[in-house]
């Protein structure tokens, strides 16, 4: 490879591409569950694709079988054309899930370094980048900090910037502000934009909030549930860069309303929130009964 | 993004509360020995021995006759608190130049050498077992019976058989401290090597972490907490282990010794005998106080735990 920069170097096309997607879960011999059906999604370099649904409706499971966590039944899903394993090994992927997952005996600065250890970078290249991400989620005061001492949203924002750490070409956030409050929510999104402009990472988001997926995305995916089908796919196209006022102009709304009625089309059930009732950690508990934990 | 609910709670465990609340435990503490030395000496005022001056020969003036008569309560078998503190300052036997307390303390630590060895060493096999056992479900099911197993035959019953095979020396007397450490530390690593979050195994997949990788920088840091645990529960066994050993170990220069000896020389001093149970309870004591404060250092910086 004769440029430096990895990200320049990937060919052209889609970053993902995911054809003829089928998942089901089996217990024991009986008892199936069809997670997903007959998916079929391309996405772009530096787009920002977000996945809606109802709960149960695979979104999670979509996203996951993306990073290589889990794998599909039928189908494939090549990552900068190559295989998602491939794709995993080269550590193309930034995963930021629901709870931060920062771990407990690292401080703020060390936890951000863990993947830059992983990859063996010399201690002087960790130290800056470290400094260099926290700077970027506006975090350089709390490196010495530890997790606990932060709130829901720094921690949050720790694991953004651990994701971000080594550059990779896709970052895939499943549900990354479930947890938060409405306020610390609408702050943070400005922020994953603010750091999506800068950085022009490719994002695949999962949520349940209509207003924030409309307010982020380039695209909204939406999917119905039992089985896990997309149903629609929603262009955003809200201009940019998108403030608060882009939250109060007659486009989002009807963007919004557009998103809501693909939703109830697919007969999901919604609260007065715009929110899609919530998402649960069940795909984790199958990962682990299918075996992938020690 | 608000500052102010960046400090929640401090970082180490020396802010004023913390020192308030080791203060209180302390006195509590005191309270309780106090206690416990205010029946003791009761049950004496009312049915023991008559009292006399404090390391006084028999045929000395009685201070003090108790209105009952409890075989129990008597100066052989419930020596007076006073006489048993006193006795640390005696010669440990008739004409010798060093005193009980000298003694016990030298001793004390002789078997605590013999105990942390035996800890160290069945600390390393408990790790390794629980590091096996975690990586290979077959491997858990087919020898996890033997290691409970293993703790069901009494030290007793296995002390001499293990002096048997190692010859009556100190190495015999380590194999019953390991023996009694590798157990506690296998079974809470077995668990603490699994306590970590499921999702941050995810994260480690998603870095296409080695299991060197995964086992090094989440595993075994997650399971701290529980390795100390074991830690805490191992320091007492390992120094019961060794007092134990060290009477079929033919050990002449530990507590287990000197227990014996004054065992045997109960019927004229029984306070010696409950000086070198004192002593005992303070080598554990101090042993567990010892893993305490390693644990206090590795897990610095950690959330602290709910009260």
């Amino acid at each position: 490879m004769t440029d430096p920069s990895p990200r320049a170097a990937q060919q052209t096309g889609p970053v993902v591409r995911v054809s003829g997607v089928d998942k089901t879960f089996r217990r024991g011999d009986r008892a199936v569950t069809k997670a997903l059906e007959a998916i079929d999604l391309d996405i772009a370099r530096g787009e920002f694709v977000s996945l809606i649904g109802p709960s149960g409706c695979g979104k999670s499971t979509l996203l996951r079988i993306v990073g290589d966590l889990t794998s599909p039944s039928t189908g494939t899903v090549t990552v900068n054309g190559k295989t998602a394993e491939q794709a995993r090994r080269d550590r193309d992927y930034g995963m930021v899930f629901q709870a931060p997952v920062l771990f407990d005996w690292r401080t703020v600065e060390d936890n951000v370094k863990l993947p830059l250890e992983i990859l063996g970078w010399d201690a002087a290249r960790r130290a800056s980048r470290a400094r260099e991400m926290l700077d970027l989620v506006e975090l350089g005061e709390f490196v010495k900090h530890h997790p606990f001492q932060l709130s829901g949203g720094m921690q949050q924002r720790v694991a953004i910037a651990r994701a971000l750490a080594f550059e990779p070409s896709i970052l895939l956030m499943d549900e990354p502000f479930g947890a938060l409050d409405e306020m610390t929510r609408e702050r943070m999104n400005g922020e994953v934009l603010r750091i999506w402009e800068r950085t022009g990472t490719t994002i695949l988001f999962v949520t349940h909030s209509i207003p924030e997926a409309v307010f982020l995305s380039s695209r909204v995916v939406v999917m119905s549930a039992r089985p896990g089908r997309i149903t629609t796919i929603v262009d955003i196209d809200l201009p940019r860069p998108r403030t608060d006022e882009t939250r109060e102009s007659r486009r989002y709304f009807e963007l919004v309303t557009a998103v809501r009625e693909a939703l109830r089309a697919g007969g999901a059930e919604l609260d007065d929130r715009g929110t899609v009732g919530p998402g649960s950690d069940a795909s984790i508990e199958r990962t682990i009964a299918e075996g992938a934990v020690g | 993004m608000a500052t102010a609910t960046a400090t929640r709670g401090g970082l180490t465990a020396t802010s004023p509360a913390a020192v308030g609340r080791r203060g209180r435990g302390l006195l509590v503490g005191l309270a309780v020995a106090l206690v416990m030395v205010l029946v003791w000496e009761g049950v004496k005022f009312l049915g023991g021995t008559p009292w006399r001056a404090p390391l006084a020969q028999p045929g000395s003036p009685i201070l003090w006759n108790p209105p009952f008569r409890w075989a129990f309560a008597n100066d052989l078998n419930l020596p007076h608190v006073w006489n048993i503190l006193l006795t640390f300052g005696e010669p440990f036997q008739r004409g010798a130049d060093r005193s009980v307390a000298q003694f016990l303390f030298d001793a004390a630590v002789y078997t605590w050498r013999e105990a942390a060895i035996g800890f160290v060493i069945g600390a390393l096999i408990g790790l390794v077992l629980a590091t096996l056992f975690v990586h290979s479900r077959l491997l858990e099911r087919a020898l996890v019976p033997y290691v409970v197993a293993s703790q069901t035959v009494p030290i007793i019953a296995l002390a001499p058989l293990i002096v048997f095979a190692f010859g009556a020396n100190v190495m015999s007397v380590v194999v019953i401290a390991t023996y009694l450490t590798f157990f506690p530390v296998t079974i809470a690593m077995i668990r603490g090597l699994r306590s970590f979050d499921p999702r941050a195994l995810e994260l480690m997949r998603s870095y296409a972490a080695t299991r060197t990788t995964i086992y090094r920088r989440l595993r075994l840091p997650a399971s701290l907490p529980y390795l100390f645990t074991a830690l805490k529960i191992a320091a007492t066994a390992s120094v019961v282990g060794a007092i134990i050993g060290e009477g079929p170990g033919g050990i002449a220069n530990g507590l287990g010794r000197v227990i014996i000896t004054y065992n045997q020389y109960y019927i004229t001093g029984p306070e010696k005998l409950w000086a070198a149970i004192i002593a005992s309870g303070l080598l554990g004591i101090a042993f567990y106080g010892l893993v305490v404060a390693i644990e206090r250092l590795a897990l610095r910086g950690r959330r602290p735990a709910e009260a």
